[in-house]
């Protein structure tokens, strides 16, 4: 059951991460609109990522990793299809499979003492070294969310970082009519 | 190019073809070149308001009462802030209104400019939509857009924010029919829409032993087919029906399967049958909490058909067991000929039982109230109200209180878009403007504010701009001195502490009225009340009738807060248990 002014009756089904994909109208304002309904009817953003998606028909695909009840969610995606340039709504883990990546930009302060150790952990997860003019260590890592994050917790360790993520992109895997 | 034309010309011609009679606005820096072209136009009306607050409100009167879009006309800045509350209030009540505002020039916008504020930033959640229009070669296109997402689907309010140098600027007008709104931007039900969720609730209708019809201000908006309709399905199946506040007068009150209005301040007899009742059938309605109480005892033992436009409002609060998406007129048209088709017999021993044990629940009387004395009871007002109207084609606004609940309970509607009320938003100040709408909507009918001594300061100043178009409104006040609801809730739930209730220094209304050219009139008893009704109908003027009532009469029947349909409060003797009554307290 969704919020109300009194105690929700029914049993709540168990608060779960959903990625949401929206295709939308690439037109001023459609982020706020999208963002504010979900601020504005008290519901929780764990990331989102929007880019266009194809210059010729002017369509963005915001996608938006979310957590709460099905019944919540299943109300998110009500909502969001009320607004105006929304296309399409659809829950990836709804329709069962697909794929997610993340990219993760890391600079690490590397010394004489950790350098070894940095460079296995890289090698092992194989994150890639970004060459640059200032010839530092930044380090890309792409994939799965978990990955990242294990990555993360473990150069942690090591030594001090700071991190800079996309969070998740994702995209149906489901075999599709595929025409041509 | 020859023919081009200035954005303001557009923005004129746009409304033209719209078919729009009438726009309520006020002028200001920003909308010149729009005002300029209205001076050399004749098409359109314009209405000139007091505050932009009452123009929007004065749109939703004359879009309810006539089914048309309402529009709206004003500046930047305080022009468009003042907007926000009746732009709110149209898209709770889902009413469809256009509001034009002006803004800076393109090139001041984001430095701060006088009389410059994030009109569409301010607006994004109290509209369906709205639009910034920076290319004048747009502006018609939006403007055709803007109307028909107003109207398409759940109803609103759409926004189109327009800076100065885009209405001085030239460009190409396109025509409404020239205009292709991509699909997803409407909502467009598909024709064969769930024809199976249809025989589904057809069939739970002719099986039902207790069934009940909850009707709510969708079968309003779907137009006055869908009130025919409704009518008739509910005459084939000989079920009781209740509405809501936003429903009365889908099904007449005389109508003989007709409980009245359920919620809050509901019958008894309407609640308790929600309650009881073995199939529900929601249609355009949103479970509103006013309507349901408290939900883990709302309607516990019932199959629930909701039907509605807006997906969002499915399983939003309620759980239902067949929803069905769509238009009131189509879906019921489609459920009458499935009905038909099908020759489905409702188990008339039943019903006559069901009906047995609402007409028991009807006995209890609940709308009695103690009407001794020749002081005049806020009930007795509205009861002679309608008594002296019933013949007139009449619409009724209302302010927001207990006058709203009195009015709602004792004036009976035979007829939908009668009854104009702010009922999701709850605007005090809405009433006296959508009543001067109402009345432009329709010249030559009796429109009536009943407000409260406290509601009607909020929008007063309009009173200047129903004499000047000399519209005669007729503003009944049920003046007890206190804003009477927030009294109510103080006396019930926080121990009669009367905080800033009290409306004291309130102006002589009769002089108030007559300051502005109008006609005040008064009652302080029961003996003149008749008279003063009269006098004010009669009256073909701008009247105040300053009806002095009893100043610490309750609204009841009530549903305290936090209680459920089966709890109702006949009378304040009548005590809520304690332990609901604290939980209530916190919930508005």
């Amino acid at each position: 059951m969704n919020k109300s002014v009194y105690d929700s009756p029914d049993q709540v089904s168990e608060t779960k991460r959903h990625i949401l994909t929206v295709l939308v109208d690439n037109e001023p304002g459609v982020l706020a609109r999208v963002i504010g309904m979900f601020s504005g009817r008290g519901y929780n953003i764990d990331s989102l990522n929007v880019a266009e998606v194809s210059n010729d028909e002017n369509i963005s695909r915001i996608t938006i990793v979310t957590h709460g009840t099905s019944e919540v969610v299943s109300q998110i995606e009500k909502q969001l299809l009320r607004i105006v340039p929304v296309h399409s709504v659809s829950n990836l883990d709804e329709e069962g499979s697909s794929v997610e990546a993340e990219v993760a930009l890391i600079y690490i302060y590397i010394s004489d003492t950790n350098k070894k150790k940095v460079y296995q952990l890289c090698d092992f997860y194989r994150a890639r070294k970004i060459e640059n003019e200032n010839n530092t260590t930044i380090f890309e890592i792409a994939g799965a969310s978990e990955r990242v994050n294990r990555f993360i917790k473990e150069i942690n360790e090591i030594t001090k970082v700071e991190i800079v993520r996309s969070g998740p992109v994702a995209i149906s895997s489901i075999k599709k009519n595929e025409e041509e | 190019m020859n023919n081009e034309i200035t954005g303001a010309e557009i923005v004129l011609k746009s409304l033209a073809e719209q078919g729009v009679e009438v726009v309520f606005g006020y002028p200001g820096g920003a909308v010149l070149p729009i005002y300029d072209t209205l001076f050399k136009q004749n098409s359109i009306k314009h209405v000139l308001v007091r505050q932009e607050g009452g123009a929007i409100h004065a749109a939703e009167g004359y879009a309810r009462s006539t089914g048309k879009t309402g529009v709206v006309l004003v500046t930047s800045g305080p022009g468009a802030t003042n907007v926000v509350t009746g732009l709110t209030d149209a898209m709770m009540d889902s009413v469809p209104v256009v509001c034009i505002t002006g803004q800076v020039p393109t090139h001041l916008i984001g430095s701060d400019a006088f009389q410059e504020c994030d009109t569409t930033g301010i607006t994004r959640p109290c509209t369906k939509h709205n639009y910034l229009v920076k290319d004048v070669n747009k502006l018609s296109s939006v403007f055709h857009e803007a109307f028909t997402i107003a109207q398409n689907g759940r109803p609103g309010p759409v926004l189109i924010d327009i800076p100065k140098d885009v209405q001085f600027a030239k460009g190409s007008y396109e025509e409404k029919n020239k205009i292709i709104i991509p699909s997803h931007r409407l909502f467009e039900p598909s024709p064969d829409f769930e024809k199976s969720k249809i025989d589904e609730a057809v069939e739970l209708i002719a099986k039902a032993k207790k069934p009940i019809f909850y009707i709510g201000g969708g079968c309003i908006n779907s137009g006055p087919k869908a009130s025919k309709l409704v009518r008739e399905f509910i005459n084939i199946v000989g079920s009781p029906v209740t509405m809501t506040l936003m429903g009365l007068g889908v099904v007449g009150s005389s109508d003989k399967n007709s409980l009245g209005m359920l919620g809050m301040h509901g019958m008894y007899e309407a609640n308790m049958a929600m309650h009881e009742c073995d199939v529900m059938i929601n249609i355009g309605a949103r479970f509103d909490d006013r309507v349901t109480g408290r939900l883990d005892a709302f309607s516990p033992n019932s199959k629930k058909i909701h039907i509605d436009i807006d997906e969002s409002n499915i399983n939003k609060t309620i759980n239902v067991d067949v929803p069905i998406i769509g238009d009131v007129k189509q879906v019921v048209e489609k459920m009458i000929e499935v009905w038909k088709e099908k020759k489905f017999k409702i188990d008339n021993e039943a019903l006559k039982l069901w009906w047995d044990k609402i007409n028991k629940w009807k006995e209890i009387d609940c709308l009695n109230y103690n009407n001794e004395g020749k002081q005049i009871k806020p009930q007795y007002a509205v009861q002679r109200l309608y008594e002296l109207t019933k013949n007139t084609k009449t619409f009724i606004t209302t302010e927001v209180g207990q006058h709203q609940m009195w009015a709602a309970q004792f004036y009976k509607f035979e007829e939908p878009n009668r009854w104009l009320t702010s009922g999701g938003l709850g605007t005090m100040g809405y009433g006296f403007p959508a009543a001067i709408g109402a009345q432009v909507g329709h010249p030559n009918a009796l429109v009536v504010d009943i407000a409260g001594d406290a509601s009607i300061l909020m929008n007063i100043q309009e009173m200047s701009t129903a004499v000047q178009y000399r519209l005669p409104v007729k503003i009944f006040i049920l003046n007890n001195e206190y804003m009477g609801m927030v009294r109510q809730w103080q006396e019930l739930l926080h121990g009669g502490r009367y905080s800033e209730s009290y409306t004291d220094s309130l102006p002589d209304f009769v002089k108030l009225a007559e300051s502005y050219k109008a006609v005040g009139l008064r009652a302080k008893t029961t003996d003149e009340l008749d008279d003063v009704i009269t006098q004010m109908i009669e009256t073909k003027n701008t009247v105040i009738a300053d009806i002095w009532v009893t100043k610490e009469e309750n609204c009841f029947p009530m549903i305290q807060s936090g209680s459920a349909h089966n709890e109702m409060m006949l009378s304040k003797d009548q005590k809520q248990d304690k332990k609901s009554a604290e939980k209530g307290k916190i919930l508005v």
